[in-house]
């Protein structure tokens, strides 16, 4: 079956998560095409032709698309579903803006976190907070789902680069209007392609003493992530929160420091590797996924390990 | 302005979920429920639109058995008018439910329209999006902040980079994030005077809508457990497993 990837980026470049939307298309066994709508983004679909499996780029470029509203890129995606039969986002916030509104316009259910392939109708995506794996089949004629990218691979690149069809289509819609964006400005690596995350909870107690994580994740390498608890406390702005609601990570290693464990955060870090927990709550439900539990107070055991290091 | 908000009954989110032994699904039988937080946090939302003087009628609808009423006279304890009630099975598919949520707006004509972003359940996030295409309305997902002015509705969004601000024009599709607002508790006479409100109740029928089965679900099971972990007495040590036993550390 012919799969259409919808690319994640930001216009300027192509994010890791369409590496591992590569990866899981391959289970289809069909031609793999790239869609990348946005404006000014030529550089995004340069680097998407060159992913190793990546048969043609679509490149839709128009200021319509700048900020991939859903009312214009729904209707875009729409007219391309005619000749495929999956379409895969990555489960950002743009893709689950974006693929239940394409799936109702094509009538076809959509299924949310795919997290396995088992043949190419049937799939496994967590629910309730991924305490149940629910193993589903599509009786539908075309396949829409959004990707976990976490549980996929990242594929390389591929010798020669595949060519880039330029779309001469716009949809400009009028309903729904940018106001603004905050950008981000950090020069840690992206929390959910990081190999370390260092996550923080109310155990932190305040804005200031949250800071205190930063020395540790420069040591390491890593990205900042934390509970709902520190980023409703105003510890840290809400792109960092993992969990149901917040984002989902895998890394190498986990570091909960300060975090009870609730299980809408757990939902969100125990399929990494390696997790450590610190807390001074030798109870705390986090040391039931931690492969590593120190009880202790993190204000003694946060400068001991950055000095460790 | 007329104000619709979609109410799902849900597991409460602070019970432990069990999975059915013959890997059906999971056991509700005796779990307790509540409504969904995402869906309370739409209703306050609502309320304080009417509070503002913006919203003049607050209506709300779930789509289940009878049971969802529960939750539809917890919405009106709150401050909605009145509830519509579409009979259906509890494990409606999103898209079924985005049909008939679209019968209703057709039915009801509100000037916004406020969903949770997500089930807890099904962790689907998908029936806003879905209904504002069929609806042909714009759409604002993960609202932290609404203002209503002018006929337009500027809505801060929660995305993975922080926050985005776009303008829909309404009537529009909104779905509410965590931080939109801190949901109050109903007060007893609230409680009391809710059990008079009126809940009108519809069949998909009436509404012209016949749900099609688009998803079969083959098992439900539990993750497999991480394996168990091991307690470390200090900072020294735990470098030391990170570095020699993981070997996740240089
Ligand atoms: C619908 C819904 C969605 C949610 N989504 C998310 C989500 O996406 N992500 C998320 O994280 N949560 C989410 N939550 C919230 C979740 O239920 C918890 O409330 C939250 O995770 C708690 O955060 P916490 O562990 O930082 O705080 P707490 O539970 O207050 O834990 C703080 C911990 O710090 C420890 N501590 C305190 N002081 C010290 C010290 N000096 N040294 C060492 N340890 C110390 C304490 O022992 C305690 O274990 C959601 C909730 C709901 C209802
Ligand atoms: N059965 C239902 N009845 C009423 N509203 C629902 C129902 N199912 C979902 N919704 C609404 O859609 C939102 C998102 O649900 P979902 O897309 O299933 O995760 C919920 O927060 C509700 O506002």
């Amino acid at each position: 079956m012919n799969v259409l990837i919808i690319a994640e980026h930001d216009n300027v470049s192509l994010k890791a998560a369409t590496r591992h939307l590569v990866k899981a298309a391959a289970a289809f066994a069909g031609t793999v095409e790239v869609l990348v709508a946005g404006a000014g983004c030529q550089e995004v679909a340069q680097a998407a032709s060159r992913l190793d499996g990546v048969a043609r780029v679509l490149l839709a470029d128009h200021d319509c698309y700048a900020q991939q509203v859903a009312e214009a890129v729904a209707p875009l995606v729409v007219a391309l579903m005619d000749s495929r039969q999956v379409l895969l986002a990555a489960a950002t916030t743009t893709g689950k803006n974006v693929l239940p509104r394409v799936a109702a316009l094509l009538d076809v259910a959509q299924l949310s976190e795919i997290v396995a392939i088992r043949d190419s109708r049937t799939f496994v995506r967590p629910n309730y907070a991924g305490n149940v794996l629910v193993t589903v089949e599509s009786l539908d004629s075309r396949i829409v789902a959004t990707v976990r990218t976490s549980a996929f691979e990242a594929v390389g690149e591929q010798q020669s680069a595949a060519p880039i069809d330029p779309l001469d289509i716009s949809h400009p819609q009028a309903q729904s209007r940018f106001v603004s964006a905050s950008t981000l400005q950090s020069a840690r690596p992206e929390l959910t392609a990081a190999r370390v995350v260092v996550s923080g909870g109310r155990g932190l107690g305040s804005a200031e003493n949250f800071r205190l994580l930063d020395g540790l994740a420069d040591k390491l390498g890593a990205a900042i992530g934390a509970s709902r608890a520190a980023v409703d406390a105003g510890y840290i702005g809400n792109d960092h929160q993992v969990g149901q609601t917040g984002k989902v990570v895998a890394p190498e290693l986990y570091l909960a420091i300060g975090i009870s464990g609730a299980i809408q955060h757990l939902a969100g870090m125990k399929d990494s590797k390696v997790i450590v927990a610190i807390n001074k709550d030798p109870e705390a439900p986090i040391f039931q996924v931690a492969d590593y539990g120190l009880v202790a107070d993190l204000f003694t055991a946060i400068p001991a390990l950055e000095a460790a290091l | 302005m007329k104000v619709l908000v979609a109410v799902k009954r849900t597991l409460d989110p602070y019970v432990k979920v069990r999975v059915k032994q013959d890997q059906s699904g999971v056991d509700l039988s005796a779990a307790k429920m509540a409504m969904n937080p995402f869906c309370e946090i739409a209703v306050e939302e609502a309320v304080r639109l009417k509070e503002k003087g913006i919203a003049t009628e607050l209506v709300a609808v779930s789509i289940g058995s009878d049971k969802v009423q529960d939750q539809l006279r917890a919405a009106m304890a709150l401050g909605i008018d009145r509830s519509i009630h579409v009979q259906a099975s509890d494990e409606l598919e999103s898209l079924n439910v985005a049909k008939l949520l679209h019968a209703v707006v057709q039915q009801e004509n509100p000037g916004l329209i406020l969903l949770g972003k997500q089930a807890i359940d099904s962790d689907n996030n998908q029936v806003g999006q879905m209904l504002a295409a069929l609806c042909g309305l714009p759409q604002a997902t993960f609202a932290s902040r609404i203002t209503v002015r002018d006929g337009w509705a500027e809505v801060a969004r929660e995305v993975d980079s922080g926050e985005q601000v776009l303008a829909v024009q309404l009537p529009a599709v909104i779905t509410t994030d965590l931080r939109l607002n801190e949901p109050r508790y109903a007060k007893l006479p609230e409680i009391m005077k809710a059990k008079k409100k009126p809940i009108a109740t519809f069949t998909p029928a009436q509404l012209g809508v016949t749900p099609r089965q688009h998803l079969n679900v083959l098992s439900v099971a539990e993750p497999p457990p991480r394996k168990a972990g091991v307690r470390v007495a200090s900072v020294a040590e735990l470098v030391d497993r990170l570095k020699n036993d993981a070997k996740v550390l240089a």
